[in-house]
């Protein structure tokens, strides 16, 4: 059934994944069927084959391929009937089957082309297959010539023929507009719509069947010819078959497609859809059956890295060129430019590749509102936004568990119940906001609740009570909002089979971290709480400050700078243990020498001479990184190290400078933790300066 | 504990007749081999990029087109000192259960084939460079070339188990 919320454009790009699919699904099921044909009862190649007709019938019947679905229906019968063994996979049986997929590619095709089939289109498999599952012993001529031709056959009979389905007919993937065909394929068929069951507009249900139909068909064949028709459908309408005396019935009538009955919802008239429907599916077609492969994700990463390797290789060239020539040669300098140019853009179109919208993330998420929302009885409302934007696929996968903790967690722990809210002068029904926005070479993404915000004294509580913070420590409200993303936390009074034991947020973090990216929270009492994850756009390349250190030069990413100082004199303090902190702004902030971190020799040690760069960590504490210099910045490929290395600490990765030369990209993260060592200090060192300030 | 574990002449006859080549190359005095199914090319040195805090035998990281390999002294592995090196060293690089990396050598010498029968296993006597790194001896004419056992010598770096034999 179509959606009316749905745009035109949308449509046509489900209308075009599906037809993706239906070529993917038959050629599986020509496989399958080859397959059958050489072993014979596979049952798992029976299911195949049963599960990918069954998918292309569903997606017909949702874009209204009624003869489509009409002969899916009886293909997948016979199958059932086979896996169930109540058929036998005989040379008749195969022929069928295969002859019944060929017809069935062929109706595909004509969907995907916004072509309506004839309306005896492959009538003889389908009446082949009704054979067979009536289970006919007719021997040879697997191909039962129809009905015979419409040459007025000696001694017509008239019917007259009721036909009322139940409400539940659609749901059991019935249409009554094939049995029309059917019926019609048996003789000249006069039809009469039946609207008396048709409801108000506000009742109307769209799964529902209203519409009846009373019929005239004259035709050379038994009653029991035309009952074979409803065989299907005989224990889910009203059915009268009678013979009429009389017959005086008009040639030819075209019968109203059924299938539009979801449409009627608009206008009782069905006229408009059968309109609307050929035009949508045309330029469906002209686009949809060559406008996307799929293609191993390997190859796209290859892709990927051979562009990266060009990228470099270009700056390479184009640097010593620079260098040798002088720039005596303006046309050999200006083809340089364009090469650059030319690479800079394959390679965003490479990148491109790998890009998809978060769509196929947040677009489980309403339902996980619903269910979680239902579960936990409060009334939930979920609104997305951004659902396009676009991020590397690799991402993608990664994004589904931190927001699905995250918005599992705010229904469950943000929203409070209708009573609460009601008391607080909220609506009853809580919202939940998710968006997703570009950001730079970020993407930004916030879990937004309208709820009770975090509950301070309950966290920080907690946090003594599990000795994560000491019972003296005097902690900012940011500082306290954070102790969420601490391991072990739960915030719910009591805990609740939904959000388990609050192991969520940490590993929210832990997986946000993992993708080069970071989780902040802010949180107003009563107003709500908001979660921006910051995630780079691409595992593949990343924005980064080459620093001087020494002879050495490292990568600092660039989404974590804040900015870069020389400090004066007056601004660094060495703290009592040895370690040296800058004052910046009133503020102070811990240095890290990354020269004695690393080793390197003949780097600045003097922080006056050489540069802070101030850098946010992913809990929003700061650090000073000490380095030489900054070189400037860039976008570089990121290279693993453990392909052929163990982990280095502190280091994420490395890339390749225009010079050719390996330069290693800075973990951040871990930098704290080996400079605490070095330096012997704890993890809470931030939190006594912070006190101090 | 110099017992040389893949090696053919601890089997039957039918290995015996087995020709196996090596790649045969020169630190300070002596020479040693490896074998050449390992080895993936030779190229002159080129400064590294140093990695933070590692053992001081792993010189750093190259760029071989667009992949980073690791570099290892084997001079300095054996504890015999840092190689100072120009660009007249070589750099050999091998591949060790799926993984790529360095060596920096002072030359190499020359590709030997030899049968497995003629390897001998390195004898127990006390010498400046650890037995587990050498997988045999190879007598050419009237001097030896020493086979090495990679994955020994990098065991810390690579899967234990390499399949590759040295």
């Amino acid at each position: 059934m179509s959606t009316p919320s749905f745009g035109s454009d949308e449509l046509a790009q489900f209308r075009r994944t599906f037809f993706e699919e239906c070529t993917e699904l038959l050629a599986d099921l020509e496989e399958r069927l080859g397959a059958l044909a050489a072993y014979s009862s596979d049952v798992e190649g029976l299911n195949a084959i049963f599960r990918a007709v069954h998918s292309v019938k569903a997606g017909a019947g949702a874009f209204g391929y009624t003869v489509l679905v009409g002969f899916a229906h009886r293909f997948e019968a016979l199958l059932d009937r086979l896996r169930d063994g109540k058929a036998e996979l005989d040379e008749r049986t195969l022929a069928a089957l295969v002859a019944a997929a060929d017809v069935f590619s062929a109706l595909v095709d004509l969907a995907r082309q916004g072509e309506t089939p004839a309306d005896d289109f492959g009538a003889d498999v389908a009446e082949e297959l009704s054979a067979l599952l009536k289970g006919e012993t007719q021997t040879t001529a697997p191909i039962r010539p129809t009905a015979s031709a419409p040459e007025a056959p000696p001694v017509d009979r008239s019917y007259r023929i009721v036909f009322r389905p139940n409400a539940e007919l659609f749901r059991h993937a019935n249409e009554p507009l094939y049995l029309i065909r059917e019926l019609k394929a048996l003789g000249t068929l006069t039809i009469d719509c039946d609207l008396a069951r048709l409801p108000a507009f506000e009742a109307f249900n769209v799964d529902d069947a209203y519409l009846g139909w009373t019929m005239t068909l004259r035709a050379d064949c038994s009653p029991a010819a035309i009952a074979e028709v409803f065989e299907f459908v005989d224990d889910e309408c009203e059915l009268i078959i009678e013979e009429i005396a009389d017959a005086q019935a008009e040639p030819e009538v075209v019968a109203p497609p059924p299938a539009a009955e979801a449409e009627a919802t608009n206008s009782p008239s069905e006229s408009k859809s059968s309109e609307t429907k050929p035009a949508d599916a045309k330029t469906a077609g002209k686009t949809g059956s060559i406008s996307s492969i799929r293609v191993d994700l390997y190859r796209v990463d290859r892709l990927v890295n051979m562009v990266g390797e060009l990228v470099i290789a270009q700056a390479m060239l184009a640097q010593q060129f620079i260098e040798t020539r002088k720039q005596d040669d303006p046309g050999a300098l200006q083809g340089f430019e364009h090469l650059a140019g030319l690479t800079r853009e394959l390679q965003e179109c490479v990148m491109a590749i790998r890009m998809q919208p978060v769509k196929s993330v947040f677009s489980r998420m309403p339902r996980l509102v619903r269910d979680v929302g239902h579960k936990t009885g409060k009334d939930v409302r979920l609104e997305m936004s951004g659902e396009q934007t676009e991020v590397d696929k690799t991402v993608i996968e990664e994004l589904a568990d931190p927001l699905t903790h995250m918005i599992r967690n705010a229904v469950d722990h943000g929203i409070e119940d209708a009573d609460t809210r009601l008391a607080a002068g909220k609506p009853a029904g809580g919202v939940i906001r998710l968006s997703a926005q570009h950001a730079g070479s970020n993407i930004l993404i916030h879990v937004e609740d309208d709820g009770a915000g975090l509950d301070r004294d309950r966290l920080l509580a907690k946090a003594i009570d599990k000795g994560i913070v000491p019972a003296s420590a005097k902690l900012s409200a940011e500082e306290i909002d954070e102790l969420i993303f601490s391991p072990g936390f739960s915030t719910a009074a009591a805990v609740t089979d939904v959000s388990g034991r609050g192991v969520g947020m940490d590993v929210v973090r832990r997986n946000v971290q993992a993708l080069g990216g970071r989780v902040q929270v802010v949180s107003t009492p009563g107003k709500g709480t908001r979660f921006t994850l910051v995630i780079p756009l691409t595992l593949a390349v990343l924005d980064g400050m080459v620093v001087a250190v020494g002879w050495e030069k490292y990568i600092l990413p660039l989404t974590s700078i804040v900015e870069s100082f020389r400090p004066g004199r007056g601004q660094i303090r060495v703290v009592p243990g040895g370690g040296e902190v800058v004052s910046i702004r009133g503020e102070f902030v811990r240095l890290i020498h990354l020269a004695r971190v690393f080793g390197v020799s003949e780097a600045v040690s003097d922080p006056c001479q050489g540069l802070v760069v101030l850098i946010e960590l992913a809990n929003g504490s700061k650090l000073g990184v000490v380095v030489d210099e900054l070189i400037g910045q860039q976008q570089v490929v990121i290279k693993s190290l453990q392909d052929n290395y163990d982990p280095v600490p502190g280091i994420s990765g490395a890339t390749i400078l225009g010079n050719g030369r390996v330069a290693l990209i800075v973990d951040i993260e871990e930098l704290t933790r080996l400079h605490d060592r070095s330096a012997r200090a704890v993890d809470t060192t931030r939190l006594p300066i912070a006190a101090n300030a | 504990m110099a017992e040389p574990q893949d090696l053919p002449n601890t089997g039957p006859d039918a290995a015996a007749a087995q020709a196996r080549q090596f790649i045969s190359f020169r630190v300070g005095d002596d020479e040693f081999a490896i074998d050449i199914m390992a080895v993936r090319e030779i190229k002159g040195w080129t400064e590294t990029t140093v990695l933070p805090n590692q053992q001081d035998y792993m010189l750093g990281v190259l760029n071989l087109r667009g992949t980073i390999v690791p570099i290892f002294d084997l001079r300095c592995r054996f504890g015999l000192g840092l190689t100072t090196a120009t660009r007249s060293h070589v750099v050999i690089i091998v591949a060790i259960g799926g993984r790529l990396l360095g060596l920096l050598v002072d030359a190499v010498s020359d590709i030997l084939t030899v049968n497995a029968a003629d390897i001998r296993p390195v004898p127990d006597v006390d010498q400046p460079i650890d037995n587990a790194f050498l997988a045999g001896i190879i007598p050419v004419g009237d001097s030896m070339v020493v086979l090495l056992s990679l994955e020994n010598l990098f065991a810390n770096h690579g899967p234990a188990n390499a399949a590759i034999a040295a």
